[in-house]
């Protein structure tokens, strides 16, 4: 018995002519896919470009920074006893240890002050300013400001001469200077901790890696040391080079307590590698879940005009079947054309795409960077794109009796 | 006018009917059932020119769907060319339509964005054979109902009367057993239906079998054999 059969190269024919029979149509079904996949190949080649520029900005400060601790517990079982007295003791002689580390930039010590007395203003520079205030003192190395990335609005910061004199000098918060009415330091102001007075030569606007120090009074360490029995720092605080942070970490403990390194605990930044993937991953997750929202809009879209195309081109149904057409031929007719639109829309939105992340790239000098798979499988996801459309239409025009078909088309 | 004969493909011998009805009937299930066709017998031999006429609604419309194959009778034998339809799947019968029945409709049907050799070219799309030759056919079949002239015209660019012959074109070029005519001169005017009438008797010359459904008397009196529908029953009136 004979069976209805169509070449694949007629089907091929005939959906192409479908589809480029009213060209503004098909120009506007595509648009939806359009956009998905443009947004799909913008969104990951513009996260993968800037996904570098979003780590180089993490790795300035974060991945730069290695801080040291005394840990809390004292020495085992088996220590000895010039290991137990030196066990989580930090030096104050930080930068002497750490500066010569290949990868060190900068290295700086810092401790509370514990117990000091209330802050006074000297009463001669403005009496009615004199206040008492219980605020934050530190004792610091002189590195603490390179380390923190401090930097001083007026005066200065104080230096090694300093800490080897055990000069009684002090560098204000800018928070607590304005509190304290100093505003300016040419006329070398005082101050009282506690009975003893100190001239404050600097004011700290800045220090992002221990925000902290804007809010108190920095002293030197000596000084604190001699004044008020800080012997020792209760951190180290290290700014390495960009890739170095890892490797300074395992060497900073050995370097600051060669006998007890097990006794200081050390913070490095996560592998530089793995946060850049990590974060690369965030950017992704965020684009594709937008260009997949974009994409399923394009679907719907292309899913909306083939079904009012098949109610529009119900008599050409009615026709084809009346010419031999069996309804396998009518549904792949129709998938057909669906599938050629996604692949149009998928070939258009790549280049859109591709476009757009060059022109992001070149408007913000970053070197742009693509997947060489993406503009070949973005016409792939644009067929499955068509293909899903298309399947419930084209089944409503396979079940269409020719009949009926025949009768409400003209 | 005419330079090229088609010949019909009915391989059949003239004593074997083309079309052979043994009390077929229609009944659509509705609420009350509406029963279209009644018991039916009907045969049409090669070369016939058979026209069916009737009131609206007396079943010529379904008989028309039924020996098309676009319907299935309720009961009752339908043979085409000697084929028992009612034991055909749906593929099946796609095919036989495609390859033993051409038909004329009255809003001719023709795709507007395709040009009126591609429109013909439609008909012999699902029969699967090769493309060689088709375009040729197309424009033989073109020539022969007198439009010859009109290869690569839009069929917006066309006449009704011009359409129609583009749509009777279609409908011989595959040479079909049997041509079906469901009013096909409703929307054209009287010039451009004594053109079409010519050509429905020159096919049939030819040798091609014709069954006409109309409810014009001019067009009723170009066919050979006339039955007349009333309530879904058929009866010959000569």
């Amino acid at each position: 018995m004979a069976r209805s059969k169509m070449r694949l190269r007629d089907l091929a024919d005939e959906s192409l002519a479908g589809v480029f029979a009213r060209p503004a149509r098909t120009a506007l079904t595509t648009l939806g896919t359009v956009l998905g996949i443009a947004s799909l190949v913008a969104t990951l080649g513009i996260s993968r470009t800037a996904g570098n520029q979003i780590v180089d900005r993490f790795n300035e400060l974060a991945a730069t920074q290695v801080t040291v601790q005394a840990r809390s517990s004292g020495g085992g079982n088996g220590s000895s006893a010039a290991q137990r007295a030196s066990a989580g003791a930090l030096p104050w002689s930080v930068e002497d240890r750490l500066d010569r580390l290949n990868g060190v930039v900068a290295s700086g010590a810092v401790a509370d002050v514990p117990n000091p007395g209330g802050v006074k203003t000297v009463p001669f520079i403005d009496p009615t300013t004199i206040s008492e205030r219980t605020l934050p003192v530190f004792a610091a190395s002189p590195g603490l400001l390179e380390a923190v990335r401090g930097h001083i609005a007026a005066g200065r910061w104080f230096d090694f001469g300093h800490v080897q004199r055990e000069d009684r000098v002090a560098v204000l918060g800018a928070d607590i200077a304005g509190e304290l009415g100093i505003v300016r330091i040419d006329n070398l102001p005082g101050i009282f901790i506690g009975e003893t007075l100190f001239t404050v030569i600097g004011i700290l606007d800045e220090a992002p890696r221990d925000r902290g120090l804007t809010g108190g009074v920095i002293i030197p360490s000596s000084t604190a040391a001699e004044r008020f029995g800080v012997t020792k720092p209760e951190r180290v605080v290290i700014e390495t080079e960009l890739g170095a942070a890892t490797l300074i970490a395992t060497q900073a403990a050995i370097a600051l307590n060669p006998n007890a390194p097990e006794s200081l605990s050390v913070n490095a930044p996560r592998d530089p590698v793995r946060t850049k993937e990590a974060v690369q991953n965030d950017v992704n997750q965020l684009f594709l879940l937008l260009g997949l929202v974009s994409l399923i809009v394009g679907a719907i879209g292309i899913a909306n005009v083939t079904l009012v195309t098949v109610m529009e081109r119900t008599g050409e149904i009615g026709l084809r079947r009346a010419l031999g057409a069996s309804r396998r031929h009518i549904a792949a007719q129709f998938l057909t054309e669906s599938v050629a639109l996604g692949v149009v829309g998928g070939i258009v939105g790549a280049s859109v795409g591709i476009l757009l992340v060059v022109s992001v790239a070149a408007s913000r000098e970053w070197t742009p960077v693509l997947d060489l798979w993406l503009p070949f499988v973005a016409p792939v996801v644009g067929a499955l794109v068509g293909l899903l459309a298309g399947l419930y239409p084209s089944i409503r025009a396979a079940r269409m009796e020719p009949v009926d078909a025949l009768r409400s088309g003209t | 006018m005419t330079t090229t004969c088609i010949e019909p493909a009915s391989t059949a011998s003239p004593d074997v009917p083309v079309v052979d009805l043994r009390g077929l009937s229609r009944v659509f299930p509705t609420e009350p059932p509406v029963h279209a066709l009644r018991r039916i017998d009907l045969t049409v031999m090669p070369g016939d020119h058979v026209a069916v006429v009737g009131a609206s609604g007396s079943g010529k419309s379904t008989l028309l769907n039924v020996l098309g194959l676009l319907d299935r009778p309720t009961e009752g034998t339908y043979l085409l060319d000697e084929i028992d339809t009612a034991d055909l799947s749906d593929r099946e019968r796609a095919a036989e339509r495609g390859q033993r029945i051409g038909f004329v409709f009255q809003a001719f049907h023709l795709l507007s964005h395709r040009s009126v050799e591609e429109n013909v070219m439609l008909a012999e799309l699902y029969r699967g054979e090769p493309r060689a030759g088709r375009l040729q056919r197309s424009i033989e079949a073109l020539q022969q109902v007198g439009l010859g002239n009109r290869i690569g015209f839009l069929p917006t660019r066309l006449s009704g009367g011009e359409r129609q012959r583009v749509a009777i074109a279609r409908a011989i070029v595959g040479r079909p057993s049997l041509l079906l005519c469901d009013e096909p001169t409703g929307n054209l005017d009287s010039h451009n239906t004594g053109s079409v009438l010519e050509l429905f008797d020159q096919l049939r010359d030819q040798g091609l079998t014709i069954l006409v459904i109309t409810h014009d008397a001019n067009v009723a009196a170009h066919a050979r054999r006339h039955v007349r529908m009333v309530d879904g029953t058929l009866t010959e009136i000569g």
